[in-house]
């Protein structure tokens, strides 16, 4: 599969609505990034305004889901696509069940900004902070880089977010043992730090939730399942050229 | 309940509880993870039984070929679709599994056909006893112009049966077949060409099966029919495998991904493609199949 197959079938209507999923597919990832990336800067920044912001926006999210979701079911009812329309319809289909979570773990991170805003101690640790922003930071351009290689159906790009994942796991475990020194040392910390904590469990959701997505890229472009396998074994599968179409 | 059935009951429970410790193995809670992860075993032409072996076949039409260099195996007792354009050989391939192609003049084949292990092609291949162990059904429904019982019975007065218990019998076991039978068991002497067009393409799919051939090769069998009669035809496919070997030509595509467990897809006379039918339409490994199944065959 590769990109200019997308506009090569006999019936052109069909070309129109594959086109159509992709291209609503992206949409609804980069307004999901746009969520992240507002809830990480109103955490990091103590911007209630823009938390609020966030928290409101994600029944956008939803309707973008249902919506594609629809147009899934139709083109599979009346087109009954095979092979790599197949997949691409599949992968659709489960890329925007995970960009949805994404957009309620945003979200959640969202509230807990609110949440800190409201706090009078939050300032006065500075650090996890700073440590959380960069986490973010980090997920948000695993979750770009997701679906850039959704855009592109660029396999080698998606295994190597699968790769970033481990780092951002290492990552999170730091600002847990982090977190949880500052509760042992000032139990006084414990609320602002448990939100601290709920934040950052969101983020690395939304890294597995990345992978996930690249996940879906590796299927679509190679027609191998890559799921719950070792990351040796989806490197070995998504670089393996049997998908005969290249 | 009864006393004895308790023993081995108890019996069993000690079995199992003590295995997993004797072969210091994990316990596995009779979960199995591979298939819970679902990766099923494909079905694979390797693990068949072959019925048909098509070796190195070519067939010319005059100077024109038709088919080129042709080698596969059909599964017993599973269906195997052909697909592919018009004109890409299909019809002509399925006509060689009992020598059709015999009544045209001017085809001249090579290379070779088994039927379990002998070749149809040698000269004292008997074609008629040929034809009865592999039955062919044509687009078209085409039953004599007899009652409804001669048409099926019609094969076996050729074999020289006319006791009328054994045609009962045998008419009746086929006609059940065909699922026909609830359809028609109270007008048998009626003529049938009375009979809608669906039910006389299951009647010609009776009279093929009545003589107990082995193999069924399916020209189109429902392209002239309604969806529901094409629907009929194609869950009485899947009932007459557990018999038959069946080898299906088809236009429809998605008749070939809903009926077959093997799909192989001809393109100018060649052999492109030929594996298991989920693998065919979900992930083909050749970009002419692909093109074709997607609909972007220009």
């Amino acid at each position: 599969m590769d990109q200019n197959e997308l506009h090569s079938h006999i019936s052109q209507q069909f070309d129109a609505e594959l086109n159509d999923i992709r291209s609503r597919v992206l949409e609804m990832g980069g307004f999901v990034e746009q969520q992240l990336s507002n809830a990480i800067h109103s955490l990091a920044e103590n911007d209630s305004e823009l938390a609020e912001l966030v928290v409101s926006s994600d029944y956008k999210v939803n309707a973008m889901e249902v919506g594609i979701d629809e147009e899934c079911v139709q083109i599979l009812a009346r087109r009954q696509p095979a092979a790599s329309d197949l997949r691409l319809v599949i992968a659709a289909i489960k890329t925007i069940t995970d960009l949805e979570r994404i957009g309620d773990e945003a979200e959640r991170i969202g509230r807990m900004a609110v949440h800190l805003a409201e706090r009078p101690t939050s300032r006065k640790h500075k650090s996890p902070l700073a440590d959380i922003e960069h986490l973010g930071e980090h997920v948000r351009r695993m979750l770009h880089n997701a679906l850039d290689s959704f855009a592109r159906l660029d396999v080698d790009l998606a295994v190597n977010v699968a790769h970033e994942d481990r780092k951002v796991d290492q990552e999170y475990e730091g600002l847990m043992r982090q977190l949880i020194t500052f509760m042992m040392e000032d139990p006084r910390s414990i609320p602002y730090a448990l939100d601290i904590m709920w934040s950052a469990r969101a983020l690395e959701r939304i890294g597995d939730r990345s992978c996930n997505i690249c996940e879906y890229v590796i299927y679509l472009v190679r027609g191998k399942d890559v799921r719950h396998v070792s990351l040796e074994q989806m490197e070995l599968e998504a670089r393996s050229k049997t998908s005969g179409t290249h | 309940m009864e006393n004895t059935s308790l023993p081995p009951r108890v019996h069993t429970l000690n079995q199992t509880k003590a295995a997993p410790m004797d072969q210091s193995q994990p316990p596995t809670h009779g979960f199995d993870m591979s298939s819970a992860l679902g990766r099923t075993e494909e079905r694979a032409l390797d693990n068949e039984r072959i019925c048909l072996e098509v070796k190195d076949l070519n067939l010319y039409y005059g100077e024109k070929q038709a088919l080129a260099n042709i080698n596969m195996v059909i599964p017993e007792k599973r269906v195997t679709a052909f697909i592919g354009p018009s004109g890409c050989g299909k019809s002509t391939l399925l006509r060689c599994f009992n020598r059709m192609n015999d009544l045209i003049d001017i085809v001249r084949t090579e290379g070779s056909i088994a039927l379990h292990g002998e070749d149809i092609f040698r000269r004292r291949v008997d074609v008629a006893e040929l034809r009865r162990r592999i039955g062919m059904v044509f687009q078209k429904p085409n039953p004599f112009p007899k009652s409804i019982y001669e048409n099926v019975a019609y094969g076996l007065r050729l074999q020289g049966i006319n006791d009328r218990r054994v045609l009962d019998e045998a008419v009746e076991m086929a006609l059940k077949r065909s699922a026909l039978w609830d359809e028609v068991k109270d007008r048998l002497n009626e003529n049938a060409l009375g009979m809608s067009g669906g039910q006389q393409q299951r009647l010609v799919i009776a009279r093929a099966v009545a003589i107990e051939p082995e193999v069924l090769l399916l020209d189109e069998p429902a392209s002239a029919l309604d969806p529901i009669s094409t629907l009929k035809i194609e869950e009485l496919i899947y009932e007459l495998k557990e018999n038959f070997t069946i080898v299906i030509v088809t236009h429809n595509m998605q008749q070939a991904a809903r009926v077959s467990d093997y799909t192989a897809f001809m393109y100018l006379g060649e052999l492109i493609e030929y594996k298991n039918t989920n693998t065919l339409f979900t992930n083909p490994s050749n970009k002419q199949t692909e093109d074709y199944i997607t609909g972007r065959y220009g």
